[in-house]
């Protein structure tokens, strides 16, 4: 049988394997095929395995997470010849159910950005219109999902790597609670930040790669114990109380595209039995963006200071250590990361410190305690994840401050280590809109519940126009 | 906010081990500044009697049996590095 990989979900892909009507190398084979055809043009992968191990379905998995045997290069010429010689953890979970790594996905180096035009190999291009970017850090998983050629793909999420690449490219998203996956193996950017999470064509398929990724490890001390994960059947959503924060709904910069399709689909929810209430975050907007933009530089400076040219990755000629690692580092690393390490450097440094990064670590507790407050009341909070619809290539690059701005909406969250899920909602001038998900901390089946009803009754046909 | 200076760019550079080139210098100035001012925003709460947070989550120490295993095959550990001498990495001299 022909295997039509811009359509089959991951669910129905690993019922063909398991029912014998397709084999796992027929079904690996399909996805090479179609990133052989439609790869050229988008670039969401930085290498593709021939033959991954394994007996079941594929997975695309972005280029920060250690995968054995197989280049990992963060999108940073300072990795390019580095493979790892262990697998992450998530790797190794995927691994024990069968799942075969079809390739790595583009990143914007080292996760830093919000469109991929960051990696040092060149940007990922939007499925639904090439002449845009697929948004960032993880555009090329989101590109792989959105274009057929894997099923599923993991991704990582510091400030909306996750859930703002699903809002661009029209699919599912979630950055999981801090805490619920491992990341022993993935490249560190911002430790109190990151997660890794699944990206996936509908919710429950979602919600099944998060059981599989999902869970304490001895590895990683910062991880705990994970509820049982129930995969969503609900067509309801009664019961459900849903807040929007109306500085999520209002901040400056939300097109007129993306605002009508939330409101759509807010109605939508509540002729599904939701109770619909706005209700406000009234610093946590307004102060996140410059809140995250303290704390995830000062982590990335001491999280980078290991990329030195002694023990991997490149190395440059210098006559002494200190010329060597300079240099090393001044060839390895693009222009984001020596920002990001710039600025984390100077908010850590004697006489800066409690000007910058200590204040942001207290107005990481005013964001927390504003959220907590909103979950004493509702069960879900939803905002548009992004607030455009992809835009052009090259078109904030030269910008930090305004590209920055694209994560207004995905950050409180992260800054609290909430759950969220990005599901799409609709279109606005052809481009998917996304729609966000946040719960309280462990929130993750609630979440899954809500955005299956809403995927549902919403009908969002995840294929690009261009490629039906 | 006054903007950064060039010797504060050098500072930082230095110590985050970065050797930047003059244009490098002049562009990362310009840019390093935007960013600073628009962080700088922290600063505007009252935030006298709120705590820090390091952590999103509530938990203290996470314990491990202290048990010895095996180490990664050092061949394998060396297949990276860029130098090496024996069990050694081998870089220029300090």
């Amino acid at each position: 049988m022909t295997v039509d990989t811009l359509r089959l979900s991951a669910e129905e892909a690993n019922r063909l394997v398991t029912d014998g009507e397709v084999s796992s190398d027929e079904l690996y084979r399909a996805y090479l095929d179609a990133i052989g055809e439609r790869d050229p043009e988008l670039h969401a992968f930085l290498y593709v395995c021939e033959n991954d191990p394994g007996a079941g379905i594929p997975i695309a998995i972005k280029d920060v997470i250690g995968t054995r045997g197989i280049p990992t290069t963060a999108g940073s010429k300072i990795l390019e010849s580095y493979i790892p010689v262990y697998d992450a953890t998530v790797i190794a979970n995927c691994r024990k159910r069968g799942l075969r790594v079809i390739g790595k996905t583009n990143t914007d180096e080292f996760a830093m950005g919000s469109s991929t035009e960051n990696s040092a190999f060149g940007p990922s291009h939007n499925p639904w219109d090439p002449s845009r970017v697929p948004g960032g850090s993880g555009g090329g998983s989101a590109a792989a999902v959105s274009a057929g050629l894997a099923p599923w793909a993991l991704g990582s999420d510091t400030g909306g790597s996750i859930k703002q690449p699903a809002a661009l490219c029209g699919h599912v998203g979630l950055r999981p609670t801090y805490g619920t996956v491992s990341r022993y193996g993935v490249v560190a950017f911002a430790s109190s930040l990151d997660q890794v999470g699944p990206v996936a064509r509908n919710v429950r398929d979602c919600a099944f790669l998060y059981s599989v990724i999902s869970g304490r490890d001895e590895n990683d001390s910062t991880t705990v114990d994970v509820p049982e994960v129930e995969l969503p059947t609900a067509e309801d959503l009664k019961g459900l109380r849903i807040g929007v924060p109306k500085e999520m709904n209002g901040v400056d910069g939300i097109e007129p595209g993306v605002s009508a399709a939330v409101h759509k689909a807010l109605e939508l929810a509540e002729s599904l039995g939701a109770t619909v209430e706005e209700c406000s975050l009234p610093r946590s907007v307004d102060y996140g963006v410059a809140c995250y933009y303290v704390v995830s530089p000062a982590e990335a400076s001491a999280n980078l200071a290991r990329y030195d040219g002694v023990r991997f990755g490149l190395r440059d000629d210098g006559a002494d250590f200190r010329e060597m690692v300079m240099k090393t580092r001044d060839a390895g690393f693009g222009d984001e990361p020596k920002r990001r390490i710039m600025v984390g450097t100077y908010a850590l440094s004697s006489g800066y410190y409690d000007a910058y990064y200590r204040t942001a670590q207290k107005v990481r507790t005013v964001i927390k305690r504003e959220h907590d407050e909103l979950f004493e009341r509702f069960d879900v909070l939803v905002s548009p994840t992004s607030p455009t619809v992809a835009f052009p290539i090259g078109a904030k690059i030269d910008d930090p401050v305004a590209m920055y701005m694209n994560d207004v909406l995905t950050i409180p969250s992260c800054m609290a280590g909430l759950p969220g899920l990005n599901i799409p909602c609709g279109l606005s001038e052809g481009l998917p809109v996304g729609l966000q998900l946040i719960g309280p901390q462990f929130g993750e089946n609630t979440i899954f519940r809500a955005a299956h009803a809403l995927e549902q009754a919403i009908g969002f046909d995840v294929v690009p126009e261009r490629l039906r | 906010m006054a903007r950064i200076t060039k010797e504060e760019v050098l500072h930082v550079a230095r110590l985050a081990r970065l050797e930047l080139s003059d244009d490098d210098v002049a562009k990362f100035q310009e840019q390093l500044s935007d960013i600073l001012e628009a962080v700088s925003k922290v600063s505007e709460l009252d935030l006298s009697d709120v705590p820090p947070t390091a952590h999103p989550l509530e938990i203290a120490n996470a314990w491990a049996e202290d048990v010895p295993h095996d180490c990664l095959p050092l061949d394998d550990v060396f297949a990276n590095a860029p130098d090496r001498d024996g069990d050694y990495f081998r870089t220029p001299p300090a």
